[in-house]
C-alpha cells in the first residue's frame, strides 16, 4: 500500500539524499573536533536548540524539523518514525535528542547497541512539558544557564498569553471548534480528544466541537454538521494544499456547519500551533485572538 | 561466484564508509571498535546475508508455486500467505495495544514475528480445508481459495489501520512495505539455516513438479499423488513466505521476477530452475535493499517501494507477452 503520504515523504527524502550519492566522496566525514555533534529527532527540540544557541552543533535533523528554515538546510534523517540506524551512524553523531515519537524500536536497539549516546525526552501536550524538555536539553547539550533563561523568558509569556485568553474568553461564549486536518483531498481528518489540537484549543479557551472521539478520525461529513463548529481550525499548510479556505469548505459536509455558512476558518502554521516547541506562548495568543474574534456576546 | 561478488560490491555501499581496516576489525578481534568496523559487523553485513536469504527464499517460493500452479504468474502472495502474515501482525498492533500488557523487551521483539509466521501459517491451513471442500484436488480451486482469502486478509489490514493510531499506522506501513532495517545476526542466521532446510525439501519435490507441467491427470498417471505433491509444496511456499514475511514485512514482486529470470536462463526444468532462481532472488532483493540503505542517506526508503518499482513494469510486460501468446494459440 502505496500512500499519498509515502510519496511526500519520499519525495522530499531523496531530494537531498540524491547529490550525495552522486559523489560519494561528499558523504559525511567523521569530525574529530571536540564540539558536540547533535542529531535532533523532532520539531520542537530542534526549536527549542536553536533556542539555546546550539545550532553550530547540529548535524542532522528529521523531517518535522521545518523551523527555523536553516534547520532544513541540515543532512535529513528521514520521519522520526521510520529513522534507519547506519543513516544516524553515517553522521557521527555525539547525542542523538528524540522525542517519544521516535522509531521503529529496533533501529533504537541496533543505536544502543552502537552506543551513541541516545535520549528520549518525554512528550505531552502541556505547557509544563515545554519547561521540562527545555531544563533536560540544557543539561544535556552543557547549557544550563542558557536554558534557565529561555524557561524564564517562556513563562513571561505564557503568563502573558493567559492573561490575553482570560480577558478574551471573558467577554465571550466558548467558541465551538473543529481542528480539520487536511493535507490531500479526500483524505482530511478531524481532532478528537489526546490531541495536540484538543489540548491548544481548550488553553485557547475553545470547545473542541468534536466530542466522544479519541485522536484523529477520517472526516465524516454527517459528523462535521453534527459536531456544528462556530469556527473551523486549520493549518497554513493544509489551508495551502486545499486551496485555500474556499478549497476547504469545498469538503463534504463543512459548508453546513455554522462556520463553514459564515466562512470562519482560522489557520495557523502546523509546528507553531501543534509543536508544542518555544512558540507555543505567541502561538497561543495568535490562536485565541482569531477564535474568539466575532464570536458571539454572550452578554 | 555472481552472489558473492554481488555482496562484495553491495557491502562497500552504504552511508558510512567501510575501510580495509574495518574489516579486519571484526568480532574476534581486541581492538577498539571503530564506527566503520560496528557499522559493517553489526549492522551491514547481517543485514546482507539476511537479504540474500530472504531474497532466495522469495525466490524459491516463486518458482514452486508457478510449477505448482503452472502459471507464470503465480507468486506466493497470490496465495493470499503474505497478506495473512501481514493481517496478523496489524490486529496484534491495534488489538493488542489496547489491552495494555506489559511484555518484556526481548518477548516484543519476537512477538510480531511469530505473529507474523502463525498468520502466514493459518492462512495455509485455510486455504487447504477450503479447497479440498470447494474442489478436491483442483489446482485452480487453490488458486481462487488464495485470491479470496487475500481479498479478506486485506481487508482486515484496511480495518486495523483505520483503527490504529499514528505510531501503530507506521508499523503497518512498515510491513506492508517491507524492510531489511531490523537485521541482526540471529535473523541471518535462523533465515539461512531455514532456507537450507527448506530448499533440501523443494529439491526432492522438483522432480515430481516436472511431472505436474504435463498436467494433474497426466502426472497422476506416471503415478504422482497429486494432492500429497500440492499439500506438501504449499507448505514449503507457505514456510518460506512466512518467515521472509515475518521480519521484513512483505516484499512484492521478487518471487515473480526471479522465476522468470530462472526460466530464460536455464529452461523450464525445475531441477534447474529452482537453485537458479533462489540466486536471482537473491540478487534482486539485494539491488533493491541496496538502492532503499543508500539513495536517501542518511533516511531510508522501505525496501517494498524498489521491488515493486522494478517488479510492477516487469509484470505487465509479462502480460503482455502472455496475452499475445494466448491470441495466437
Amino acid at each position: 500500500m502505496l500512500t499519498r503520504r509515502h510519496l511526500l515523504a519520499l519525495s522530499s527524502a531523496v531530494a537531498p539524499g540524491v547529490l550525495p550519492m552522486l559523489g560519494l566522496a561528499g558523504l559525511p566525514q567523521r569530525a574529530h573536533a571536540a564540539t558536540q555533534r547533535i542529531v535532533s529527532v523532532g520539531g520542537a527540540l530542534t526549536e527549542l536548540i536553536y533556542e539555546l544557541g546550539a545550532e553550530a552543533d547540529l548535524v542532522g535533523v528529521d523531517s518535522t524539523s521545518l523551523f527555523p528554515v536553516a534547520a532544513t538546510r541540515l543532512p535529513n534523517v528521514g520521519y522520526a518514525r521510520t529513522l534507519a540506524a547506519e543513516g544516524l551512524l553515517s553522521l557521527a553523531p555525539t547525542l542523538i535528542v528524540a522525542t517519544e515519537e521516535a522509531g521503529p524500536p529496533t533501529v533504537l536497539r541496533q543505536l544502543e547497541t552502537a552506543k551513541v549516546p541516545l535520549h528520549v525526552l518525554r512528550a505531552d501536550h502541556r505547557f509544563e512539558g515545554i519547561v521540562d524538555r527545555t531544563r533536560r536539553l540544557g543539561e544535556l547539550l552543557g547549557r544550563p544557564t542558557q536554558a534557565s533563561a529561555l524557561i524564564q523568558r517562556l513563562q513571561k509569556e505564557w503568563a502573558v498569553s493567559q492573561q490575553t485568553v482570560t480577558r478574551l474568553a471573558a467577554a465571550h461564549r466558548a467558541p465551538r471548534v473543529l481542528f480539520v486536518l487536511s493535507n490531500a483531498a479526500n483524505q482530511a481528518r478531524i481532532a478528537g480528544t489526546e490531541t495536540a489540537a484538543d489540548a491548544m484549543l481548550a488553553y485557547a479557551g475553545a470547545v473542541n466541537a468534536l466530542q466522544g472521539v479519541q485522536g484523529y478520525k477520517m472526516l465524516s461529513p454527517e459528523a462535521a454538521i453534527a459536531a456544528a463548529p462556530d469556527v473551523i481550525l486549520a493549518t497554513t499548510q493544509g489551508l495551502e494544499s486545499s486551496g485555500g479556505a474556499d478549497g476547504l469548505l469545498r469538503l463534504p459536509g463543512l459548508a453546513q456547519t455554522p462556520a463553514g455558512r459564515q466562512r470562519r476558518v482560522v489557520a495557523l502554521e502546523t509546528m507553531e500551533m501543534l509543536g508544542f516547541g518555544p512558540r507555543l506562548p505567541q502561538a497561543l495568543t495568535k490562536l485565541a485572538t482569531a477564535l474568539h474574534a466575532g464570536a458571539g456576546k454572550t452578554a | 561466484m555472481a552472489l558473492i561478488a554481488a555482496v562484495l560490491v553491495v557491502v562497500q555501499f552504504g552511508a558510512v564508509p567501510i575501510a580495509l581496516s574495518d574489516w579486519l576489525n571484526g568480532p574476534w578481534s581486541e581492538a577498539p571498535k571503530s564506527g566503520g568496523a560496528h557499522v559493517l559487523w553489526q549492522l551491514r553485513l547481517p543485514r546482507i546475508l539476511l537479504t540474500v536469504a530472504v531474497g532466495a527464499s522469495l525466490g524459491l517460493a516463486g518458482a514452486i508455486s508457478q510449477a505448482l500452479f503452472r502459471n507464470p504468474m503465480a507468486e506466493p502472495s497470490l496465495l493470499g500467505v503474505t497478506s495473512g502474515a501481514a493481517a496478523a501482525v496489524a490486529l496484534t498492533l491495534t488489538l493488542f495495544a489496547g489491552l495494555h500488557l506489559a511484555l518484556p523487551p526481548t518477548a516484543r521483539l519476537w512477538l510480531l514475528p511469530v505473529v507474523g509466521f502463525v498468520g502466514a501459517l493459518g492462512v495455509c491451513v485455510v486455504l487447504q480445508r477450503l479447497s479440498r471442500w470447494l474442489a478436491p484436488g483442483s489446482i485452480a480451486a487453490l488458486l481462487l481459495c488464495g485470491l479470496a482469502l487475500q481479498a479478506m486478509t486485506f481487508a482486515i489490514v484496511g480495518l486495523c489501520s483505520f483503527l490504529a493510531n499514528d505510531e501503530q499506522l507506521r508499523a503497518i506501513n512498515f510491513w506492508t512495505l517491507g524492510s531489511l532495517a531490523g537485521a541482526n545476526w540471529t535473523m541471518a542466521v535462523i533465515m539461512l539455516t531455514a532456507l537450507l532446510l527448506l530448499g533440501s525439501l523443494a529439491w526432492r519435490l522438483a522432480g515430481r513438479l516436472n511431472a505436474l507441467a504435463l498436467g494433474e491427470a497426466a502426472a497422476a498417471h506416471v503415478g504422482i499423488d497429486v494432492d500429497r505433491l500440492r499439500r506438501h509444496s504449499v507448505l514449503v511456499v507457505a514456510l518460506l513466505s512466512a518467515l521472509a514475511v515475518a521480519w521484513c514485512g512483505s516484499i512484492g514482486f521478487i518471487g515473480l521476477m526471479a522465476p522468470h529470470l530462472a526460466r530464460q536462463l536455464v529452461g523450464a526444468d525445475v531441477r534447474r530452475m529452482l537453485p537458479c532462481a533462489m540466486l536471482a532472488g537473491a540478487l534482486l532483493l539485494l539491488v533493491a535493499d541496496t538502492l532503499a540503505r543508500t539513495l536517501a542517506v542518511p533516511a531510508e526508503i522501505p525496501v517494498g517501494v524498489f521491488s515493486a518499482l522494478i517488479g510492477a513494469p516487469w509484470f505487465l510486460v509479462l502480460l503482455r507477452g502472455a496475452v499475445r501468446r494466448m491470441g495466437s494459440a
